[in-house]
């Protein structure tokens, strides 16, 4: 009789928001009799109309990790409740891997040298290059770049298609700047004044501006936190 | 064991040829035994400028290949004793007949016999380049003051410090012209230094005299009075690491600039 009540001690718990249904998955029991009464509560349930509109569902599974294989097999066992669809899966822990992958991206890489003509330093996550970019050689990040040094060949930032990168250099004269897949190169006439602490952004009309430093701190407040790009 | 110095800029036409000569002969003056090395295979130069063409019998292919050996095909200046040996390159083959492992050996070899081995470079990054830079223990950048011919020497620098093989290479400036530099013309030698960032070897005014002992085949170096000639020791004995550390830079261009004051007040 214990065992009994204690299975019925719900794994699933369903909460419904205005997002759709919140499914807080056990993260106690086995994977086994969790699947089983998902299977039990939500595709068994009768009597959903065959043209009911479809729900989107988040699942918390708290501490619980999940390979690749059965994320994609309780996405299917949901799935066959003929209108709810997995929308997102939270969980508090990740893999090892993941969490290095997730490291690579976000750290900041310090990397001290001169990146010369013909040379290429890429790098995951935000570049700190001590150093300058000479003409004709070329700094890539995942994330923002910033240069202490002259920055005077070609600096490409959020390369993945972060459209939030910026780009700092303590001497901005580069040849071509470039965040996500917008461009822009320097004006043919070669200007003296004025290169020095500036930082390029995107603006609201999709362009790559060049301004003072000082202001990033009203254009990206998310520069400084640890989760820039969570 | 002696030290082997690979001269090298990457642009075309901007004075490895005539620095390696000059350098050879000088050192060879301050009493050190020199061979130098023509990796500019099937468009050699070398002995030209140092009037050794007709002397040749065998050449740096001939060597590699096993068809005489090395002393045979070492070219005498007979001007200096014992001091100056060329091994020249080859006019009939190309620059991929020859390896950088074998020329790292051959190198190799010459090092316990001289001195200095300097290694005339090849424009380029291609073979040849690769070929020259496999056996030196340092590497001299020639530019000018040129906007191009300093991109490419900052691309050389940047594959020449990937050689673990090489020390830190080092810089001359070729071919300044004061009065262009003064107007903003040219590129200035601060700027220069700025830009690429590594150590100054020396620096050489723009003479026409250079181009004159060239075509005679006499290295401007033997001319004790002429500019060029003056740097080229100079740069020789900074080299040598012993007399001349090597002065502040606005002192060397002062002193430049006030001569070449002097010679233009004089006129």
């Amino acid at each position: 009789m214990n065992v009994v009540a204690k299975q019925k001690q719900q794994y699933v718990t369903i909460k419904g928001t205005k997002d759709g249904l919140t499914l807080h998955l056990d993260d106690r029991c086995s994977y086994d009799d969790l699947l089983k009464e998902i299977e039990e509560r939500l595709v068994k349930q009768a009597g959903v109309a065959p043209d009911s509109p479809l729900v989107s569902v988040h699942l918390k599974i708290g501490n619980r990790y999940l390979t690749p294989a059965q994320e994609e097999e309780v996405r299917a066992l949901i799935r066959r409740s003929k209108n709810l669809v997995v929308d997102s899966i939270e969980s508090n822990v990740m893999s090892k891997a993941e969490a290095i992958e997730w490291m690579r991206k976000t750290e900041i890489v310090p990397v001290s040298r001169i990146v010369r003509s013909g040379q290429v330093l890429h790098v995951e996550g935000d570049l700190l290059l001590i150093g300058d970019v000479n003409p004709g050689g070329t700094v890539i990040a995942g994330g923002n770049i910033f240069i202490l040094g002259a920055l005077r060949g070609i600096a490409h930032a959020g390369y993945a298609g972060n459209k939030q990168a910026i780009i700092a250099a303590s001497v901005m004269k580069p040849m071509q700047l470039r965040i996500g897949d917008i461009m822009s190169r320097a004006p043919d006439s070669k200007t003296d004044e004025g290169n020095e602490m500036e930082c390029a952004y995107i603006d609201e009309h999709n362009q790559i501006v060049v301004d003072r430093l000082q202001l990033l701190m009203h254009l990206r407040p998310n520069l400084t936190r640890l989760e820039r790009r969570m | 064991m002696g030290e082997a110095i690979v001269i090298t800029s990457g642009k075309g036409g901007v004075g490895k040829t005539t620095t390696t000569a000059n350098l050879g002969t000088a050192l060879a003056i301050l009493g050190k035994r020199v061979c130098l090395v023509d990796t500019d295979i099937g468009l050699r130069n070398l002995d030209v400028v140092l009037g050794l063409e007709n002397r040749i019998i065998y050449d740096l292919v001939d060597v590699v290949e096993g068809r005489c050996t090395v002393q045979k095909a070492l070219v005498k200046d007979k001007r200096f004793d014992n001091y100056l040996y060329l091994l020249p390159a080859a006019q009939t083959s190309d620059k991929s007949a020859v390896t950088p492992a074998q020329m790292k050996q051959l190198i190799e070899e010459l090092k316990q016999e001289y001195d200095y081995v300097l290694i005339d470079c090849p424009a380029g990054i291609e073979q040849g380049y690769r070929n020259a830079v496999a056996g030196a223990d340092e590497a001299i950048v020639v530019t000018t003051p040129e906007v191009s011919a300093v991109r490419d020497a900052d691309r050389i620098i940047g594959l020449l410090e990937a050689e673990e093989h090489v020390k830190p290479p080092r810089l001359i400036i070729n071919r300044i012209r004061s009065h262009m530099v003064k107007n903003g013309d040219m590129l200035d030698v601060d700027e220069i230094i700025s830009h690429l960032s590594i150590e100054l070897l020396g620096i050489i005014a723009d003479d026409e005299n250079v181009i004159k002992a060239s075509n005679r085949g006499e290295p401007i170096v033997l001319d004790p009075n002429s500019k060029a000639s003056i740097a080229f020791r100079n740069i020789a004995r900074r080299i040598l690491g012993e007399s001349v550390p090597l002065p502040p830079l606005e002192e060397e261009e002062k002193g430049l600039f006030s001569k070449i004051r002097k010679i233009f007040s004089l006129k």
